[in-house]
């Protein structure tokens, strides 16, 4: 499989100080990978450095030529009272033409795209007059404008309930169906990252890298997110859930019952 | 009953160029405002209409020519400003504070010590119809039709980077030089704006018409023209209402500015409290309502 995207040993950071160090991933055309790992362990740096708005402290980055980005931002860095109809945030990335109003290929292409997201007839709202699954689905119908190799996501679950979640990974599925690579970043193990075929754990260099049921073992999430994890099986799916927490029910259920 | 013909003044030169003058003025500052009021830098404007002071100031007591010597002070300046606004290691706000109050006191020395024999410069601070001349309209109106093929022909990478920057730059719009395009022409605004209006009320004149206009549509399109035509409609009245009650010209078409957004705030406040009974079940009503 060709590669899309190379990391070779590449440290990332701000103002000279790493925040991911020595990472060595390879992304190839097609693939659907997840990357975990606790707040502040450099998830969207790691991001960035792919979409190449950070340049690596040491390492290269390769990106294959003519390899077409697109970037889904997480909706809670959305300024929600912008005035911008949902129309024109999926135009928008159409930068080349020089004028206001949309040529008659664009607006077919956004209708179809509205459409297919289940978007159909929202074009003239503003962003904020939707639910949370609509309004993520907005920001993947701009990255789609953009036709993308590969589609990147930063915690595009976070903050939804489950229903939009199954929705969003719906959508994502069909998208990877037709051939375009998908990574993301999420904190959800067991409703997102269980599910995927490839998953990277992360804080600050890569864990472990490999499917759900190599990489989501106790000894990996330990080194990960630094607390002690169990991951049980159910149905061929690991599912992780909290380890020692038997202390703090003991306590809770002696205080109840005095 | 007074007498009272409203086309009387229009009899005099003087006034028909002062209308002209400040009704270009308000569709510029209208225009340009849009990106001043959503990239939050009402207050960059402010700054830089007191530091282009500094150069108006200089250019006047050096005999250089006004726009010339104001307008490469201006531009200098509002450069600067971009490029200390993007460093978060001083307060962006204190940078531009010190940058262009600094700029501000040169003027204001210099008007002092030469203020007797450059009339211009008394304008340049207050604002002044009465001197318009025809090289003021042609600034004007040639700083408005710059904008305006601006903000056309860079509608999308200039709304792409005002909304959300960092996609923007992954999308490969050129953040930095739309940042650069935006100061330029704000500048640009100030400097031909600022005899009309005056630098102490320029600022007023950029934000109250866009923000206007925002409360009046939720679309960027249509803020980008509603918001020249409040700013030239606010003019037009102000310029009008100033010659019969012999307010001064600048403050009153800021006041007249200042009333429309009054009223358009106590109209859109009691719609937006209606509009948020409808509202779907993920929106936050609380923040809705404020």
């Amino acid at each position: 499989m060709t590669s899309l995207i190379d990391f070779v040993h590449v440290s990332c950071g701000y103002g000279g100080l790493p925040a991911i160090e020595n990472v060595h991933i390879s992304i190839a055309a097609g693939e659907f990978l997840g990357v975990v790992g606790p707040s502040g362990s450099g998830k969207t740096t790691l991001l960035r450095a792919l979409l190449g708005t950070v340049k690596p402290l040491h390492g290269t980055v390769t990106r294959k030529e003519g390899v077409r980005l697109a970037y889904v931002p997480q909706v809670e860095t959305v300024d929600w009272n912008f005035p911008v109809t949902v129309g024109e945030v999926v135009l928008m990335t159409r930068t080349k033409r020089p004028w206001p109003g949309a040529a008659k290929d664009e607006k077919t292409q956004v209708d179809a795209l509205l459409e297919r997201l289940g978007l159909e007839g929202l074009a003239k709202r503003h962003i904020r007059e939707l639910s949370g699954g609509q309004q993520q689905r907005v920001f993947l119908a701009r990255a789609l404008m953009q036709r993308p190799d590969l589609l990147v996501l930063d915690e595009p679950t976070s903050g939804v309930d489950v229903r939009t979640r199954h929705e969003i990974l719906h959508v994502l599925t069909d998208l990877n169906e037709e051939g375009i690579g998908i990574v993301l970043t999420t904190h959800d193990l067991n409703g997102l990252a269980a599910h995927l075929p490839r998953l990277v754990c992360f804080n600050r260099a890569v864990i472990a890298d490999g499917p759900p049921l190599a990489v989501l073992r106790p000894s990996f999430l330990e080194r990960t997110y630094g607390a002690p994890m169990e991951v049980l099986e159910h149905g061929g799916m690991p599912v992780v859930v909290d380890g020692n927490l038997g202390e703090f029910s003991r306590r809770l259920k002696a205080k109840s019952a005095s | 009953m007074i007498g009272f013909d409203i086309f009387e003044p229009y009899q005099f030169e003087f006034f028909r160029n002062a209308v002209i003058v400040s009704v270009l003025a308000g569709a510029v500052c209208g225009l340009i405002g849009v990106y001043v009021v959503l990239r939050g830098m009402s207050y960059i404007g402010h700054g830089l209409s007191h530091a282009v002071f500094g150069g108006a100031a200089a250019a006047s007591v050096m005999g250089i020519n006004y726009f010339l010597g104001a307008g490469l002070w201006g531009i200098a300046s509002g450069l600067l400003i971009g490029r200390v606004a993007r460093r978060r290691i001083i307060g962006a706000d204190a940078a531009i504070g010190v940058v262009t109050t600094a700029s501000f006191a040169i003027g204001l020395v210099l008007f002092a010590v030469y203020g007797q024999a450059h009339k211009s410069l008394e304008a340049s601070l207050f604002g002044s119809v009465l001197g318009v001349g025809r090289g003021d309209i042609i600034a004007v109106l040639v700083v408005g039709l710059v904008t305006l093929f601006a903000v056309v022909v860079q509608y999308r990478p200039l709304l792409f980077a005002t909304f959300d920057p960092e996609v923007a730059h992954v999308t490969g719009v050129p953040v930095a030089r739309m940042e650069a395009l935006l100061m330029t022409l704000l500048s640009l605004t100030v400097l031909v704006t600022m005899r009309v209006i005056g630098v102490l009320l320029i600022s007023a004149l950029l934000v109250t018409p866009a923000i206007t206009a925002r409360m009046l549509t939720k679309s960027f399109g249509r803020m980008l023209w509603l918001s020249p035509l409040i700013g030239s409609a606010t003019a037009f009245v102000g310029s009008n209402i100033s010659y019969h009650t012999d307010w001064p010209t600048g403050a009153t078409v800021i006041l007249v500015g200042a009333v429309l957004f009054t009223v358009v705030f106590i109209a859109s406040g009691a719609k937006g409290r209606r509009s948020v009974d409808g509202m779907d079940h993920h929106a936050e009503p609380s923040l809705r309502a404020a």
